[in-house]
C-alpha cells in the first residue's frame, strides 16, 4: 500500500510537470503579449521585459519558472502591479472551495439518497420522480439552470439574493445552481449500481439472517453499490470544479474562476500559469484520493500488492 | 380430493410431534405472460432434529417452499396464493415483516446453492457472522466477536482469529460454505433450510461438507430441510425423502422405500439415471425423456404422464391423490392404488428390493 501511493505521487508530480510545461509555451504561442498596449513604449516595454525577466531566453525563463514552483512561488501578475500570483489564489481560492465543496456535498447527499431511493421503489411513482429529476440535471447545462433559479427565487419570488457571498442565504442558489448535474448524475449510477446489487445472492443471505429492511440497505447493499459513484468522483470533482468559473461569474462570487478567466484573456502569463498550475495540483490529488479510497471500500481490489489466495483452505 | 379409495390420504393434519407443517402450499410467481404455478399444493413435515430430503430436477418448486418458509420470495412478482406453514404451532404466514425477522437466522435459518456469491464482499467474513449474533442475541460487538471465532473453529476453519477478518474473496467455496453454515448455525435454530448446500462444491469438499452438516444437526438437535438434485446427497444425509415433481410432491418415504421401494415412475427415473461406476457396459448417461410440464397451464391430469412409459387413461384425466403405500411411503401415483390390477404395474413396482441392474 505504502509503495502503491509512493508510485502515484511520482507519476501525480510528473503529471504536473507535464501540464505546466505545456501551459507554458502554449501562452506564449498566443499572439500579443501582456505589454500589448498602444501607450507603452518601446523603451518603457523593454525595461518592463527586464524587470519581468522576460529579455532572457525562452529556455531560460522555463526554468527560472519551475525553480520558483519548487519553492512554492508563482511568480507576480503582469499586469497589476505589486500583485503576487500566490496572494491572488490566497484570496479568491477560499470562496471557490467553499463554493465547490458545498455543491459537492449536497450533490453526493442528495443524489445517494435519491438514487437509493429509486432502486428501492424501482418501477414505482417515487423512481419516476427520481429518474425524471435525474434527466432534466443530465441535460441542462448549469449556466440555464443558474440563470432560472435567480430567474424564479431572486426576480420572481424575490425570496433569495441574486448575486455575491455574504452569508447562507447567498449560497443557496449558486450551490444548487452548481451541484445539479453532479446530483443528478450520481442518482442515475447510484440507482442503476444498487438495482444490480438488490438481486445479488448475498442480499437475500443478509435478509435470510434476519436484518430489517434498513438494516439489508445500509449495511449490505450501499457499500457495494457505492463503488462506481467513487469512481466517478474524480471527474465530478472535476466538473464542478470547472463549474465554479460560470456560476461565479453569474452570482458576482469574488472566487478563482474570475480572476483565471481575466488572465487569459489579459494575458497574464505568470497568472494563467499559476491557476493552472494549482487547479492541476488539485485535481490531481483528488484523483489520487480517490484511488486510494476505491481500495478502502472494496477490499477486492488490493492495490498494486499481488494477491494472497487462501491456500490453506479444505484442499490442503 | 374428493375420492376416498381404500388407501388415500386426505389432507393429513398437523403431525403431532412435527416442527414445521405446510399444508397445501400454492405458490404463483406473476408474469407478463400470465401466473406461473411453481407450487401447487405441498404438505410437508419435519419433526424436531430430522433430517428430510427434498429431491427433484431444476423448477419442480423445491427451492421456491423452502424459501416461502422463510418468506423470501421477491414480494413484487410472486405470491403464496394458499395453504399453511405451521411452525411451532403457529402459521407463518399470518407473521408480518418484523415477526418474520426474529424468526429469520434464529429460529429458522437457510444456506443457498453458491458460497460464491451469498457472501458479501465488502464486509469481512467474521462481521458477517457477528452480525447475526448481534441481531438475534443482543451481544455486545467483543463479545459477538468471541463467539464468532468460537464459531469458525467449530465449522473447521483453521487459524479463526486470522480469518475473522478477512474478507470472503480470500477464503475457497468450502470455506464459504463453512462460513455460511457458522451463519446459519450461531443462534443454534430449530430449523435449517440447506438449499443445495453442495451443488456448487467438488465432490471432495462436499463430503466434508455434509460431515460437518451431520455433525452440527446432532449437536444442536436442528432440524433440516436439505433440498437437493444429488440422490447421493440424500443417501448420506436424509432419513426421509420427498420427491418433487412440477410443484407437487410426488413420492414420499423413507431413504430407504425410495431408493429400494420406488412407486412413482418419476422416482424410479431418478434413480434410473444415476450414473453407476460399476455400471460395464459403455453407454450414454439415461434420462427420463421429454420435459416437464408448463405451469403456466398445468395439465388435468397427472403432470409426469406426458414423459411416463406407464401412463394409462386414467392418469391423463385425473391428477392422482397421494395413495399410502406402508408406513410413512406414500405416491401420487394411480398405478400405486391398493386395487389398481397388478397387470398395468411394471415389474420394478413389484419388486420388494429393486436393483437397478436388473431392469436395464
Amino acid at each position: 500500500m505504502p509503495k502503491y501511493i509512493l508510485k502515484r505521487c511520482i507519476i501525480a508530480v510528473f503529471t504536473l510537470l507535464v501540464l505546466i510545461t505545456i501551459i507554458f509555451f502554449l501562452v506564449r504561442l498566443l499572439p500579443g503579449d501582456p505589454f500589448n498596449d498602444p501607450k507603452v513604449t518601446d523603451e518603457v516595454r523593454a525595461r518592463l521585459e527586464a524587470y519581468y525577466g522576460m529579455d532572457k531566453p525562452l529556455i531560460q525563463q522555463y526554468f527560472a519558472y519551475l525553480g520558483n514552483l519548487l519553492k512554492g512561488d508563482f511568480g507576480v501578475s503582469l499586469i497589476y502591479t505589486g500583485r503576487s500570483v500566490n496572494s491572488t489564489i490566497a484570496q479568491t481560492f477560499p470562496y471557490s472551495a467553499d463554493l465547490g465543496l458545498r455543491a459537492l456535498g449536497l450533490a453526493l447527499v442528495v443524489g445517494l439518497i435519491l438514487g437509493t431511493l429509486a432502486a428501492q421503489k424501482a418501477g414505482r411513482v417515487i423512481d419516476y420522480v427520481c429518474v425524471l429529476v435525474a434527466i432534466i440535471g443530465v441535460s441542462m447545462p448549469d449556466f440555464i439552470i443558474g440563470a432560472l433559479l435567480k430567474l424564479i427565487f431572486a426576480i420572481k419570488l424575490r425570496v433569495l439574493p441574486a448575486g455575491l457571498w455574504n452569508g447562507f442565504s447567498y449560497t443557496i442558489l449558486p450551490v444548487v445552481a452548481l451541484s445539479f448535474y453532479t446530483l443528478a448524475l450520481i442518482t442515475r449510477l447510484m440507482r442503476s449500481s444498487m438495482l444490480e446489487v438488490i438481486h445479488q445472492d448475498y442480499i437475500l443471505t443478509a435478509k435470510a439472517k434476519g436484518l430489517s429492511n434498513f438494516q439489508v440497505i445500509w449495511r449490505h447493499q450501499i457499500r457495494n453499490s457505492i463503488l462506481p459513484i467513487v469512481t466517478v468522483m474524480g471527474p465530478l470533482v472535476a466538473a464542478v470544479l470547472t463549474g465554479t468559473f460560470v456560476i461565479e461569474s453569474m452570482y458576482a462570487i469574488p472566487g478563482m474562476g474570475k480572476f483565471y478567466v481575466e488572465s487569459v484573456h489579459d494575458l497574464d502569463y505568470t497568472m494563467v500559469l499559476g491557476m493552472t498550475a494549482f487547479y492541476g495540483i488539485f485535481l490531481v490529488s483528488a484523483n489520487l484520493v480517490v484511488d486510494i479510497l476505491y481500495g478502502i471500500v472494496d477490499p477486492r481490489i488490493k492495490l498494486a500488492e499481488s494477491k494472497q489466495k487462501a491456500d490453506d483452505g479444505e484442499e490442503g | 380430493m374428493t375420492e376416498t379409495k381404500p388407501n388415500e390420504m386426505t389432507g393429513t393434519p398437523a403431525a403431532e410431534d412435527a416442527l414445521l407443517s405446510i399444508r397445501d402450499l400454492h405458490v404463483e410467481f406473476k408474469t407478463y405472460g400470465g401466473s406461473i404455478r411453481a407450487v401447487r399444493g405441498v404438505d410437508l413435515d419435519v419433526a424436531a432434529g430430522e433430517c428430510i430430503a427434498v429431491v427433484g430436477e431444476s423448477g419442480c418448486g423445491k427451492s421456491v417452499t423452502a424459501k416461502s418458509i422463510l418468506q423470501l420470495l421477491p414480494s413484487h412478482n410472486s405470491e403464496v396464493t394458499g395453504g399453511q406453514i405451521i411452525f411451532d404451532n403457529v402459521d407463518l404466514l399470518q407473521y408480518n415483516d418484523r415477526e418474520m425477522q426474529k424468526l429469520r437466522g434464529n429460529k429458522i435459518s437457510m444456506i443457498f446453492q453458491d458460497p460464491m456469491t451469498s457472501l458479501n464482499p465488502t464486509m469481512t467474513v467474521g462481521r458477517q457472522i457477528a452480525e447475526v449474533l448481534i441481531k438475534h442475541q443482543h451481544l455486545s460487538r467483543e463479545e459477538a466477536r468471541k463467539k464468532t471465532i468460537e464459531y469458525l473453529a467449530m465449522v473447521g476453519i483453521a487459524n479463526p482469529e486470522k480469518r475473522y477478518k478477512e474478507y470472503p474473496d480470500r477464503l475457497s467455496g468450502g470455506m464459504r460454505q463453512r462460513v455460511m453454515i457458522a451463519i446459519a448455525m450461531c443462534c443454534n435454530p430449530r430449523l435449517l433450510l440447506a438449499d443445495e448446500p453442495t451443488t456448487a462444491l467438488d465432490v471432495t469438499i462436499q463430503a466434508q461438507i455434509l460431515d460437518l452438516m451431520r455433525g452440527l444437526q446432532q449437536q444442536f438437535n436442528t432440524a433440516i430441510i436439505l433440498i437437493t438434485h444429488d440422490l447421493g446427497v440424500v443417501a448420506n444425509m436424509a432419513r426421509r425423502v420427498l420427491v418433487f415433481y412440477a410443484g407437487k410432491v410426488v413420492e414420499e418415504g423413507m431413504a430407504d422405500d425410495i431408493f429400494y421401494r420406488p412407486r412413482h415412475p418419476y422416482t424410479w427415473g431418478l434413480i434410473k439415471s444415476m450414473p453407476r461406476l460399476n455400471s460395464e457396459k459403455k453407454e450414454d448417461l439415461v434420462s427420463i425423456e421429454g420435459t416437464p410440464p408448463d405451469l403456466f397451464a398445468p395439465p388435468k391430469g397427472c403432470a409426469f404422464a406426458a414423459r411416463c412409459d406407464h401412463a394409462i387413461q386414467l392418469c391423463l384425466e385425473k391428477d392422482p391423490p397421494m395413495f399410502n403405500i406402508e408406513g410413512r411411503h406414500c405416491a401420487a401415483c394411480w398405478l400405486a392404488m391398493e386395487n389398481m390390477p397388478d397387470a398395468l404395474r411394471p415389474a420394478w413396482m413389484k419388486a420388494e428390493k429393486v436393483n437397478v441392474e436388473d431392469f436395464d
